[in-house]
């Protein structure tokens, strides 16, 4: 089996993030930035396949300026065998990455197609159906547990009431939850030989797709200040405070 | 304009969601509701008691019985054409389902809207809640799903007409099993009270408490990500940038210092309570009500209290 693994580079999720005075968007300079978390599930899995037999090549792709190359390697250390930049500075919508991964997929005939559910920077979660839709794939999002069984796959995915298992034959898209597994935090010796992994960098308009923003973000501003707190002094005053806001949720 | 409310559904009831999509939609059109399943009737039943319903649209198949999104979406793409707006809660079906129809109609979604100002302008949160992105859209047809505990529910006591479609669609996808979160508990991401527990309970039997204290409010449990790493949770209870995204009308956070992580998690709470031994701990200091005190004092006086 063959897997194409996608992957972000996106603000740490442990930064605080800032709103620019302007409303242009977020602070993004001087800010430290990593793979979005949920890709390193999606990387993880793809590792454990080839560890388990199941898969025999990693190709890991990313969309993104030249620093995009870091989670590549990041991904290549943690046992990626190679990986492609699409190269922009511009904002390329989810519908455009989805029609480069679909251009990519042309090229690379994966089995699989790895995505983390979500990024944590635009919070769309919508790359890994919009792929699935363009391919007419099927799709398996929030996984938390994938096993390859003939010539397709089992995955448990994570729904509003608890979990489901599905069965989906391959070739097919599947996207990452936080249970699937544990990332490794690959050792340096690792973080060296990503170095000399090959990985192509090559510029988006290689791939004829428009990216031509359909949306246009008119401002981001920061959420609405929540009150100063209100300290109470007992258990009973708590609890009146408490049924007094019960009594207003009835009341809705 | 003309909306197609696509109904989310679960062992043959409507999600509270739908009535709160509904409403939303509203805002932009006459809504259609759309039941698809299998065995589904008591639902469209259901659906066509919301306010402002104008129709309730069945289609009962086989292959709609688990919504698998690739039937969903052969369902969808023929109706889409005669409406301006195919709205979904942020739900299981709806996330799984508008992307991908999107993709096919060659389309940008906008997912997750918390506020609508237009046809085809929307605000929805970014960066799990910690920025607000306000975007317009000039397409021919605007594809949504909609964070349900942003808007109020729509009324009940209309009875719209129910036309039954007749689906021919197909999947390739198999449902093999569910696996149901043990008890009543409502669900994490939709609830309208969210009770959350810190690792200061110290154990997974102690933390038994904050599950006891959600169940007399009708409330779904959450934890924090080092009280779901110190095993005392399970994951799918875990609240924060990472875990489940909360809004809840009511957040209360027992032994929750409130780790940016966390935070990022409850943006969308409209009132927070928090009970902590640290007056000093930042979710303390964003509460509208915040105590001080021995959780396990407090706790079970809260519940007491409830009982009564």
């Amino acid at each position: 089996m063959k897997i194409l693994v996608a992957v972000k580079r996106v603000i740490d999720h442990a930064v605080r993030v800032r709103v620019k005075p302007d409303g242009s968007g977020v602070e993004t300079a001087n800010v430290r930035m990593s793979m979005n978390p949920f890709d390193k599930h999606a990387v993880e899995a793809a590792v454990q396949l080839v560890e388990a037999g199941a898969a025999t090549e990693i190709v890991v792709v990313s969309i993104g300026p030249k620093q995009s190359t870091d989670v590549i390697l990041t991904a290549m250390a943690m046992g990626g065998h190679r990986g492609i930049l699409i190269e922009t500075e511009a904002r390329v919508e989810t519908l455009a990455v989805a029609k480069l991964l679909r251009a990519v997929v042309a090229e690379e005939a994966p089995d699989l197609v790895l995505l983390g559910k979500q990024a944590v920077d635009d919070d769309s979660n919508q790359v890994g159906q919009m792929l699935a839709g363009l391919l007419d794939w099927p799709q398996a999002t929030f996984a938390s547990e994938i096993t390859v069984v003939d010539g397709g796959l089992e995955v448990t995915r994570e729904v509003d009431y608890g979990r489901a298992t599905v069965s989906v034959p391959l070739p097919a898209i599947v996207t990452a939850d936080l249970r699937l597994n544990e990332p490794r935090n690959a050792a340096l010796p690792m973080v060296m030989k990503a170095r000399s992994k090959p990985l192509a960098v090559r510029p988006v308009a290689e791939f004829g797709v428009d990216v031509t923003p359909r949306l246009t973000i008119e401002k981001v501003s920061p959420p609405a200040e929540r009150p100063g707190g209100k300290l109470v002094g007992s258990a009973d005053e708590l609890i009146a405070a408490l049924k007094g806001e019960l009594s207003e949720l009835e009341a809705l | 304009m003309t909306v197609l409310v696509l109904a989310e559904h679960d062992l043959g009831h409507l999600s509270p969601a739908t009535a709160r999509i509904v409403a939303a939609a509203e805002q932009l059109g006459t809504v259609d509701v759309l039941v698809a399943g299998h065995d589904v009737s008591g639902v469209a039943a259901e659906a066509s008691e919301i306010a402002g319903v104008a129709r309730v649209l069945v289609a009962d198949s086989d292959a709609l019985a688990a919504l698998a999104p690739d039937a969903l979406v052969g369902l969808l793409l023929p109706l889409s054409e005669r409406y301006t707006h195919i709205v979904a809660a942020a739900a299981a079906t709806g996330r799984d389902a508008i992307p991908r129809l999107a993709a096919k109609l060659d389309l940008m979604p906008v997912t997750d809207v918390i506020a609508i100002h237009g046809p085809g302008r929307f605000d929805r949160p970014i960066y799990a809640g910690n920025a607000i992105e306000t975007v317009s859209s000039g397409q021919p047809k605007q594809l949504l799903t909609i964070r349900a505990s942003a808007f109020r529910p729509a009324a009940t006591g209309n009875a719209a007409p129910i036309e039954p479609l007749l689906p021919t669609v197909g999947t390739v996808t198999k449902f093999l099993a569910d696996y149901r979160t043990e008890g009543d508990l409502p669900d994490l991401g939709t609830a309208q009270i969210v009770v959350a527990g810190g690792v200061s309970f110290g154990s997974a039997e102690k933390f038994a408490l904050v599950a006891d204290l959600a169940k007399a409010l009708g409330a779904a449990v959450g934890a924090t990500r080092a009280a779901v790493d110190a095993g005392y949770a399970p994951n799918d209870w875990q609240v924060g940038q990472t875990g489940k995204i909360v809004a809840p009308d009511l957040y209360i956070g027992i032994g929750v210092s409130g780790a940016l992580q966390h935070l990022a998690g409850i943006q969308g709470a409209k009132k927070i309570i928090a009970i902590n031994k640290d007056p000093e701990a930042p979710l303390m200091k964003i509460a509208d009500y915040a105590l001080v005190g021995d959780l396990f004092e407090i706790v079970p006086a809260l519940i007491e209290a409830l009982k009564r």
